[in-house]
């Protein structure tokens, strides 16, 4: 017997473990028609080598069998998510989803219609059978009210179970996509009609124009319990009563859409309505050639690698306040001083909800060896510029310790023996000095100023300093305001 | 060129020196600096970033992408790393190369953002279904969040499989020195088994799925075999673990605690040494059990025993029974971290002093 060629497909289908050409759908499945035209569209149009299918879970999940292209095969519900992933990596390539009513209408709808709604450069074929073909008969987001499915079996009740999901109705409230249409395979007109669809969807992939979506209404006789004649007309008849065939929206024909579209709109499009703040604009981005380029510069002090020093002890400092009072970038200018110093450093703030608000603390470990322990459970200094950091840290401080806390803070505890206690005006000399946010720079200047850190005065300055790479107009301005406040702190 | 960076930005870094193209993720605290350094570098490099709708779109995403032959990644923490777990077990079936950064975080449930290693089981025995295991990193520095980032790009593309980094809350939020690589790795060549959409790979296939019984089974033993063999890349280091007499065994931010700990107990003339999977899986089980036999073996960890028990199991089949069964464990949860002062007090009373 001569086997007749069919355009697109494999001569046979030696995946499905048969050296045959039988499908594995059933007699009459609209399933069966759609991949033959499918598989026309793509080799009629010469598309065989560009095209990545991916595949769904349910009745659709061997088209790889037969399509003669590249294929995915995803995980249930997730064709449009790993279609993404395909198209964003492959953007030269046309990727074509393949999914059924299940799969994309119930548990991967949140994914397909994200997907369209990011305007995804990816075709969505879908299958609306009314319900689960592969896993045996059940209720499908679009099953019709009063049909009976296994899970279903007195008919679906629109009070207990909702009515037909209308998915090409949902997503072309979307502004991205570009095509959105639902034809059907119930008869041949129908079947015509469903190539040119699919060939259209084809051509805006190929074309890489932008998400489209094709519902396509499809008989299943084993699960309708029907022949394949009366499932066809069941599909003509309920199915398109519930679900009317048309194209909802075909941006570059102009045909529908409420808002327009990435390409430009015809008569029934709408004008763009521009953002109503000039601000809210997307701004291009920087392009750099290398790793090296985007990282080659430092953010804040350019410093050489650590270097070990077994005579240079470990020094443990906490620092703590209010959110606000830059306690956390008093913590890093100490320990960029320190990497200055090639000293092995490590800074570690108090994160999640903490820092939206009430206090806020950072550890900063300064070392002539490697680090071990992040964490700050006795610090040899502590900076406190609130009441609750301080009585909540003060316990903890090293014997030979440091304690400089603001002047504001009331000693409701006294720090363990041996701990030397400093009380700071910081936050009302950073208002003397008509800077009321510079009270960290106080609190640095008092670090310098009772030689707390270990580190040196120049380390510091060129810290603090560093620490306004991005505001260089203030540099200059902090540094005096640190050796004022130093002289002030030393001459009192 | 050396910056002082956060350990989850340091991530990024290393994923862009590993020539990971695409990005994919959803947000979630002590996880987000990760996809904020990736939203801006990856486009910065004409690479891609997605904001997933959801962490089960970040890994589907990934498994198109790397189904595609590109490299790519992901980042979490504890709920979202449990939503992956059926993409990771599609990945491992269809043998894809992709990398996942777990940012532990304290659980069950929402838990809360501190620091726990509870997700151990999942990150490092395969959390999802099926028998598949990743290829694991455990680690400890900002430095080794780029270096392990990119060995696990590495490891990922030469297995042909899930790759994890398994990381903490508190790891994520430290700032220290990163040297970064003096150059960008080159893109493995995937074609032969990738959809790329070119001639040359149309009749390439990515699937998980073998209808047939006896097909899968012929494809897990090659899963299991190719598990073993990665046994040749596992990694470990040991701190002054040669004349120990207790060695503590620790992986992540504990072994740091480990490290101080060994360091103070030493100064009190007691032998204390560390030893520190660096991969989980493979599980650097030889070196530990040459490390710890006929020593006391300890435990520190930010979980419920996980840990405690894979070392166990390790050394029983390494033939170390009665080591095996006098594992002792220090251990945290909750967002608690191991102090150094419980472990030295612990140490103290295991060696008798």
């Amino acid at each position: 017997m001569k086997t007749i060629e069919q355009k697109g497909m494999y001569p046979k289908f030696p995946r499905s473990g048969k050296d045959t050409r039988v499908t594995h759908y059933c007699a009459g499945c609209g399933h069966g028609i759609v991949n033959k035209l499918v598989a026309e569209c793509c080799a009629e149009m010469g598309l065989q080598d560009n095209t990545i299918f991916v595949d769904p879970v349910g009745c659709g999940v061997f088209t790889y069998y037969y399509w003669d292209a590249a294929h995915i095969s995803a995980a249930h519900g997730r064709a449009s998510a790993a279609a993404t992933g395909v198209s964003r990596a492959r953007p030269d390539a046309v990727t074509i989803a393949y999914q059924g009513d299940g799969d994309l209408g119930a548990i991967g709808f949140n994914n397909a219609f994200q997907a369209a709604s990011r305007g995804e450069k990816f075709g969505c074929i879908f299958i609306n059978n009314s319900l689960y073909g592969m896993t045996g008969g059940q209720m499908a987001p679009t099953t019709l009210e009063g049909e009976t499915t296994t899970t279903t079996p007195f008919g679906r009740d629109p009070a207990l179970t909702g009515h037909p999901l209308h998915v090409c109705e949902v997503f072309s409230q979307l502004q991205a996509p570009v095509y959105i249409a639902r034809v059907s395979v119930a008869d041949t007109k129908r079947i015509l009609q469903c190539k040119q669809a699919i060939k259209r969807l084809f051509e805006i992939q190929r074309d890489h124009k932008g998400y489209a979506l094709l519902e396509i209404l499809a008989p299943c006789p084993t699960n309708f319990r029907m022949d394949p004649l009366k499932a066809a007309e069941f599909c003509k008849n309920e199915m398109e009563a519930e679900f009317p065939l048309g194209v909802f929206k075909d941006a570059e024909k102009g045909v529908g859409g409420s808002r327009s579209c990435a390409t430009e709109g015809g008569a029934d499009a709408q004008e763009r309505v521009p953002p109503a703040s000039a601000s809210l604009v997307v701004k291009p981005v920087p392009q750099v050639a290398s790793c090296a380029e985007l990282f080659g510069v430092s953010d804040g002090v350019d410093a050489p690698p650590a270097e070990d020093d077994p005579a240079v002890p470990e020094r443990r400092f906490k620092f703590a306040g209010y959110g606000g009072q830059g306690i956390l970038s008093l913590g890093i200018c100490v320990a960029e001083a320190a990497r200055l110093e090639k000293r092995h450093t490590l800074w570690f703030p108090s994160y999640g909800p903490e820092q939206r608000g009430g206090s806020a603390s950072c550890s900063v470990v300064v070392s002539g060896m490697p680090i071990g322990s992040p964490t700050v459970e006795h610090p040899d200094v502590l900076v406190c510029m609130n009441q609750p950091s301080y009585e909540r840290f003060v316990g903890d401080v090293k014997k030979g310790g440091v304690v400089i806390v603001d002047a504001t803070v009331p000693l409701t505890k006294q720090p363990p023996e041996g701990v030397k206690l400093y009380q700071v005006p910081a936050i009302q000399m950073a208002e003397d000095f008509g800077v009321p946010k510079a009270a960290n720079t106080m609190m640095l200047a008092a670090l310098r100023a009772f030689k707390a850190t270990g580190l040196g005065d120049e380390s510091l300055e060129t810290a603090l300093c560093a620490s306004f790479k991005k505001k260089p107009q203030l540099v200059e301005k902090n540094r005096d305001l640190l050796r004022r406040a130093e002289d002030a702190l030393l001459n009192n | 060129m050396t910056k002082f960076v956060k350990s989850n930005e340091a991530v990024v870094m290393g994923a862009l020196y590993a020539g990971c193209d695409l990005y994919f993720g959803y947000p979630i605290t002590p996880a987000s600096e990760i996809a904020h350094g990736a939203a801006k570098w990856f486009p910065m490099l004409g690479r891609t970033f997605v904001q997933a709708e959801c962490e089960t779109a970040s890994v589907n995403m990934m498994f198109g992408a790397a189904g595609a032959g590109k490299l790519c990644m992901t980042a979490t923490s504890g709920p979202g790393f449990s939503l992956m777990q059926e993409g990771i077990s599609y990945l491992a079936g269809a043998e894809l190369p992709a990398v996942i950064v777990d940012i532990n975080r304290a659980g069950p449930g929402l838990g809360n953002v501190y620091p726990e290693q509870s997700d151990y089981t999942p990150a490092v025995k395969g959390g999802g279904h099926g028998n598949y295991q990743t290829f694991t990193l455990a680690p400890a520095s900002a430095q080794e969040m780029c270096d392990l980032t990119i060995k696990a790009f590495q490891m990922a593309a030469k297995w042909r499989t899930p790759a994890v980094v398994f990381a903490d809350g508190l790891q994520g939020q430290m700032m220290e020195n990163v040297t970064l690589p003096d150059a960008e790795l080159p893109r493995p060549d995937f074609s032969d088994w990738a959809a790329q959409g070119e001639a040359k790979t149309r009749q390439n296939l990515v699937k998980s799925i073998f209808l047939d019984a006896a097909a899968q089974e012929v494809f897990n033993e090659h899963l299991q075999r190719k598990y073993e063999d990665m046994a040749a890349d596992a990694m470990a280091e040991t701190y002054l673990a040669a004349d120990a007499e207790l060695i503590i065994v620790a992986f992540g931010i504990a072994s740091r605690v480990a490290r101080t700990t060994a360091e103070t107990l030493r100064r009190k003339g007691l032998k204390v040494g560390v030893f520190r999977p660096i991969t989980l899986n493979p599980f650097p089980r030889e070196r530990l059990a040459a490390a710890a036999k006929g020593r006391k073996v300890m435990t520190i960890e930010l979980d419920a025993g996980q840990f405690a028990d894979d070392v166990r199991l390790n050394l029983a089949k390494s033939g170390l029974g009665a080591e095996a069964a006098s594992v002792m464990m220090i251990h945290r949860m909750g967002g608690q971290v191991v102090t150094v002062d419980d472990v030295v007090k612990a140490g103290k009373m295991i060696l008798g002093k």
